[in-house]
């Protein structure tokens, strides 16, 4: 579903990303997890081409593409990658100037050429799904962080990728409001979206996801299912990361956001 | 009725007359022409590739460091001895233009480089191209940040197509100087046609508001107040 071969990134000088090799299957949530300034953005940025990465090659469902340092591969490939994936970002970036239910049918209108009708009918059951139905006509600067979030996941399912990308979903929101976003996460994967996602925060990632990946130094340093990642990491590192994690959440009371 | 109250009634038809046919067209006309050449420019400084940045650069310094006057010289005047020969009404609306188009161009510079890079991603992320994140959720954004400080340029440009009049366009301040000519009356006339550029900002002014108000719906912003 998800094939990332060597895949490199560099700042300048900056390897930020070393030769990561992972593959994802269809309808698994993967979460990746590790120190800040591992890699963990960047990596999620690479697989929507937000970052072009400098070298290796990516595949996101039938469509491939190959990267060198040298030269940025085709607009309509990019597209095409762009296409089959969501992206949820750390502050929602909702779109403004425009409600709720037109930042999801933004996509649906602008990019798919739907009539305005059809967009508003998908939207509207989107808008259902993430409990966020009875703000449809509300700016997004009246509404919750956790509303403004949810609406965002609303937006980036409108094009029915076949995967969502969920960049620190939660960490800009105090615990109660990154509650109600957990469970739409939560929801959204008992219905067998594929998802990834680069997050600090335990419970989500506890929650959600089936697969952890941990990322240290732009390298894949452990992966596997998130019950054994989380109960009995293999190396020592790991192991003092997930520590970290587990009294920040148990602390989570006093952490307002990241 | 006093004699200069009869005076100001009596001129107040050839000078509105001027007023519409030549100030408020040349107005309307350089600014909305200076609004594309500043779009554009701001676009090529922001974007564009290094040459055409250099020549916006150059473009916008020599506009901006020498009399709009001058330039108006320099183009009625000035371009006939190269064999460029325009009419008054034409020489200014490209002085007007190009002196809109430079300081519009950093305006705008500034309102487009204030929307949030999240933006431009959320709109890649969803699928759009440059061409419709910049039309669809750039623009829209940098426009409402943009209404007070283009106001300010718009209400300047009424008032500096005056400069007209030293041209040879027969626009409302000439249509004065040409009254004050025969009835040795300046301090009426001149007030009157202070009057009428009064008036001309003031409707721009309220116009100001009014878009203020419409682009400011969403909210998320400091309400403006009134």
């Amino acid at each position: 579903m998800i094939e990332l071969a060597g895949l490199e990134k560099r700042f300048g000088d900056h390897l930020v990303l070393r030769g990561i090799d992972l593959s994802m299957q269809e309808g698994s949530v993967t979460a990746l997890v590790g120190p800040s300034g591992g890699g963990k953005s960047t990596l999620l940025r690479c697989i929507n081409l937000l970052e072009i990465p400098s070298a290796g090659s990516l595949q996101v469902g039938g469509e491939k593409i190959a990267f060198r340092q040298d030269a940025r591969p085709p607009r309509a490939d990019v597209q095409k990658i762009r296409r089959q994936t969501g992206m949820v970002f750390q502050n929602f970036q909702l779109f403004p100037h425009r409600s709720a239910i037109e930042n999801v049918m933004e996509g649906l209108v602008t990019v798919l050429k739907w009539p305005k009708d059809r967009a508003r009918e998908r939207a509207m059951e989107l808008l259902t799904k993430v409990g966020m139905a009875q703000k449809a006509d509300a700016w997004p600067s009246t509404l919750s962080g956790g509303q403004q979030q949810r609406v965002a996941i609303a937006r980036a399912l409108a094009p029915s990728p076949r995967v969502l990308l969920c960049d620190e979903p939660t960490s800009a929101l105090d615990p109660e409001l990154s509650g109600e976003v957990v469970e739409v996460l939560a929801q959204l994967a008992r219905e067998g979206t594929t998802m990834v996602m680069a997050t600090h925060d335990l419970r989500l990632a506890a929650r959600v996801a089936g697969e952890v990946i941990v990322l240290d130094d732009g390298q894949v340093v452990e992966t596997g299912a998130s019950k054994v990642i989380f109960s009995h990491p293999s190396r020592e590192r790991t192991k003092r990361f997930i520590a970290t994690l587990t009294s920040e959440s148990e602390g989570l009371d006093f952490r307002s956001n990241d | 009725m006093p004699d200069w109250l009869q005076l100001m009634w009596s001129s107040l038809g050839p000078l509105l007359w001027a007023a519409l046919v030549y100030t408020v067209p040349l107005t309307l006309l350089s600014f909305v022409l200076g609004l594309i050449v500043g779009l554009v420019c701001a676009v090529v400084r922001l974007f564009g590739p290094r040459p055409l940045v250099w020549i916006v650069r150059f473009y916008v310094w020599i506009i901006r460091g020498t009399p709009l006057l001058v330039q108006l010289f320099v183009i009625f005047y000035g371009l006939p001895s190269i064999g460029v020969t325009l009419d008054a009404f034409t020489a200014g609306l490209i002085g007007f233009t190009l002196n809109v188009g430079a300081y519009t161009s950093e305006i705008l510079r500034a309102v487009l480089s204030a929307v949030p890079k999240g933006q431009w991603e959320a709109s890649y992320s969803i699928g759009m191209t440059w061409s419709q994140a910049m039309r669809r959720t750039i623009v829209p954004q940098a426009a409402r940040i943009a209404v007070p400080p283009l106001s300010n340029s718009f209400i300047s440009l009424v008032k500096d197509t005056s400069l007209a009049a030293a041209i040879t366009v027969p626009e409302l301040f000439q249509a004065a100087q040409r009254i004050v000519a025969t009835t040795y009356e300046p301090l009426v006339l001149y007030i009157e046609a202070a009057l009428i550029y009064l008036v001309i900002s003031s409707v721009l002014s309220s116009l100001q508001q009014r878009l203020e108000v419409r682009f400011g719906q969403y909210g998320g912003f400091l309400e403006a107040r009134a």
